[in-house]
């Protein structure tokens, strides 16, 4: 089942299924390799629950939650 | 003599790629700008008995997609420079996504040598990595680096070399597929384009139609202005969007993406790299679950913060008295060579006293400086930005907005110019216009020393505490300001905050060394060059024009009459004399005081009272801020100098701070009215000048101006309404 990844909790692992953000966004989280098909891990929140922390791909990524409504994941379970 | 080479250093942030400069061009190394724009350009030479290579560090940047400046310089650097070679520094660590810049220097076709660096780390986490093999199959150079330690430099220009001689200029563009949907439209525009000779002298044919469909702003721009031909391409373009949205349902950018993605995973999958690591946790994690904890990460933040304060204030007291005395002494020596007058004080109290009192914070300013600089090449500073991103974004700015803000003295003692520079790294034009406007609010170094002054004299008990206050006002004047910005003239959405936490990494001596001798020579240069010409300029407005002779005389009169009184007066001789010096004293006191509002300041000062009496201000403070404008270190001066005219004898002078204390002019709200018009009014000169040229004049008259009426509305509101209530 695919869900957005602002749902997922830390610790949990999952896979990127598809990025729908266009424009600055999408190019910025494609450059940084969030593309379908990443696995990755959430790794912590800031301490207001935003931004969310991803280690994918040998490195940490960041991202803000309303920047993470785009990105459709399939939680690993 | 052998031959010279162009080369071009890349990378992306955090690869190291700047460590592996340093090491290679050791101290040729020299800083300048680009043309036009502010990105820093970086170069420096690298001899052998055969060939010198001239590099150039080109910005870090994650690709040659997107529109920041860093990676518009990167890819302009390369089209139009055309380099001989580009060295492309990986971290190897993370070796997937740095492949990705590097698969773009090769569509453009730029001959291309591989750094694979910090393999210590990889082989620490046990990873192996084939560098034959994948040499082998992308086609170009690959070498085995450790930066930090200078490991494979002799390698890489040998690999330069032997590009450069087998290559011999000629560019060869590697096409990789990108699908059945695109690769027909491509060969089309190809096509096209070769026929038409479309901006062919500029550009390759392949990797100009690639970036049509990436619809990339800048060379759509450009094909405008080439011919119709940009038309025809751009309908093209429109079609194959349309058929991609329907049975695909995304873009043809997110295509190109996926495809050079999944290029490079072929690559590594042929046995490049041994084990995949993906998600292992490592000892950056570990760090970050106390560093970032929920309420220990805010803690420790603060607890950094602090003990930055603490230290520069603490150590650097001892090395500033060093400099300050020096220059006193100086002072001192020039003042007994020269004979008295004019000269003598213009070379004592406008040049060596003026200059003096800024270099004394070049102590202050290089310890504050290598440990920001320690702690951004840890890594901890993008920790900060992702801890406050939230709190930030509510008042319209970003996380990455926290650098500017503490450089420029959000931690007393900045400084903004290196602090308006540092905006840089803020990509959004408007979040970092608003962050440009109103760093600037915080206390910078000449206006620690300001409020230092200030509140010794006025609340000589709790000193601390209102320090602190002032600089807890100062942040909420700034992002209150940045606030209304971003609701007005700044409206719109707010930037990504898509961004790489660094591992941390123990920074290399030589780097710190290098980017503190940057922004403290930046500082001396202003001390040297516009704070010289300003406190000239100020001695000149505060001397000038002199009392008229009459006017001397009578002072001269009343002196002599309080000498002849004297005479007659009760008590003892001693008592007598006492007396007397009081009332010489006064009198010279006096007549200071009305040689300084006989002169242009005093006469300024004047002139812009019946709007400075609304907000309260003292007519001392009036001339000081006139001079601050200038540089806010002159704040001081001039206020002493207006405290301190007239004085005759040095050694009994009451410090400045206990003069201004006894001074009845200075009532709570009128202190408060000064202490936020100084926080607020204007940037200095030098401040003005950097943010014209970090974004234009408009912006840098605004600064000015949007800023002083801030200021002033606040010191009215602070006077008036601080007066009803006393």
């Amino acid at each position: 089942m695919s869900v957005s990844l602002r749902t997922m909790r830390k610790d949990q692992k999952g896979v990127v299924v598809a990025v729908n953000a266009s424009g600055e966004l999408g190019r910025r989280i494609r450059d940084m390799g969030l593309v379908p098909g990443t696995e990755f891990m959430v790794v912590g929140r800031a301490p207001l629950e935003d931004p969310v922390a991803l280690r994918m791909k040998g490195f940490t990524l960041t991202l803000r939650n309303n920047e993470a409504d785009f990105i459709v994941v399939k939680p690993e379970d | 003599m052998g031959t010279e080479y162009f080369v071009a250093l890349s990378g992306q942030p955090n690869c190291g790629k700047s460590t592996m400069f340093n090491a290679l061009t050791g101290a040729t190394a020299r800083v300048g700008n680009y043309p036009g724009i502010t990105v820093d350009r970086t170069e420096g030479r690298y001899c052998t008995p055969e060939f010198c290579a001239n590099l150039v560090d080109l910005p870090g940047t994650y690709s040659l997609t997107s529109y920041s400046m860093e990676e518009v310089v990167a890819r302009d650097v390369i089209v139009d420079e055309k380099p001989d070679v580009v060295i492309n520094m990986l971290d190897a660590t993370s070796l997937e996504r740095s492949l990705y810049l590097a698969v773009q220097f090769m569509e453009i076709g730029v001959p291309v040598v591989l750094g694979l660096n910090m393999m210590d780390e990889v082989r620490k986490k046990g990873i192996r990595i084939d560098s034959e093999k994948l040499s082998e199959l992308m086609g170009v150079p690959v070498v085995e680096c450790i930066a930090r330690r200078g490991v494979g430099k002799e390698e890489l220009m040998e690999s330069v070399q032997k590009v450069v001689e087998k290559t011999k200029g000629q560019w060869t563009p590697v096409n990789i597929s990108y699908g059945h949907d695109l690769d027909p439209a491509i060969d089309d525009m190809t096509e096209l384009i070769t026929e038409n000779e479309f901006m062919t002298d500029r550009y390759d044919p392949h990797w100009l139609a690639v970036k049509y469909l990436e619809e990339d702003e800048i060379v759509m721009k450009n094909g405008r202005k080439a011919g119709p031909l940009s038309e025809q391409l751009e309908e093209k373009v429109r079609t194959v969007s349309e058929h991609i949205q329907k049975t695909l349902n995304t873009y043809p950018e997110a295509v190109l993406a996926d495809y050079r993605y999944g290029f490079i995973n072929s690559i590594l999958k042929q046995g490049v790299i041994s084990r995949e690591d993906d998600l292992r946790f490592d000892f950056s994690d570990k760090i970050d679950l106390v560093l970032t904890h929920k309420f220990l990460g805010p803690v420790i933040m603060l607890l950094i913060m602090y003990s930055m304060f603490y230290i520069t204030f603490n150590v650097g007291a001892v090395p500033q008295g060093w400099v300050e005395s020096g220059f006193a002494w100086f002072s001192n020596t020039v003042g007994s060579l020269l004979p008295d007058g004019l000269i003598k004080s213009m070379v004592t109290s406008g040049v060596i006293d003026g200059v003096g009192a800024v270099m004394g914070f070049t102590p202050l300013i290089l310890i504050m400086f290598s440990m920001l600089v320690f702690l951004e090449d840890l890594g901890y500073m993008a920790r900060v930005s992702y801890m406050v991103d939230r709190v930030f974004r509510s008042f319209g700015l970003h996380g990455m907005s926290i650098m500017p803000f503490i450089m420029s003295g959000g931690l007393p003692g900045g400084c903004a110019v290196p602090g308006v520079m540092t905006c840089r790294t803020l990509r959004s034009p408007k979040e970092r216009i608003a962050t440009i406007i109103t760093a600037p609010f915080m206390i910078c170094g000449a206006k620690t020393t300001a409020y230092l002054m200030l509140v010794r004299a006025f609340y000589p008990d709790n000193a601390t505490t209102v320090m602190f206050g002032l600089v807890l006002i100062s942040w909420l004047l700034a992002l209150c300001f940045g606030r209304l910005l971003r609701w007005t003239a700044l409206k719109g959405e707010s930037t990504p905050f898509v961004m790489e936490l660094p591992p941390y990494r123990i920074p290399t001596l030589h780097g710190i060394a290098i980017h503190t001798w940057d922004r403290v020579w930046e500082y001396v240069k202003k001390a040297g060059t516009v704070i010289l010409a300003i406190s000239i300029l100020m001695w000149a407005l505060m001397t000038f024009p002199q009392l008229p002779a009459e006017r001397v005389a009578a002072f001269e009169t009343q002196r002599a009459q309080a000498v002849e009184q004297s005479t007659s007066w009760v008590g003892t001789a001693q008592e007598k004399q006492s007396k007397l010096d009081m009332a010489l004293a006064e009198i010279s006191y006096n007549e200071g005081e009305s040689a300084l509002k006989h002169s242009y300041a005093g006469r300024m000062s004047e002139a812009i009272s019946p709007v400075t009496d609304v907000a309260g201000f003292p007519w001392q403070a009036n001339v000081a801020f006139i001079g601050a404008f200038a540089a806010k270190e002159v704040f001081v001066s001039t206020m002493s100098t207006a405290y301190s005219l007239g004085e005759e004898d040095p050694e009994e002078s009451l410090s400045l701070s206990e003069k201004i204390a006894a001074d009845k002019a200075w009532t709570t709200p009128v202190i408060w009215s000064v202490f936020i018009f100084l926080m607020v009014y204007v940037p200095c000169m030098v401040t003005v000048a950097v943010i014209a040229r970090e974004t234009n004049w408009k912006w840098a008259t605004f600064s000015v101006f949007g800023s002083l009426a801030f200021g002033y509305s606040l010191s009215v509101v602070i006077y008036q309404v601080g007066s009803l209530l006393m």
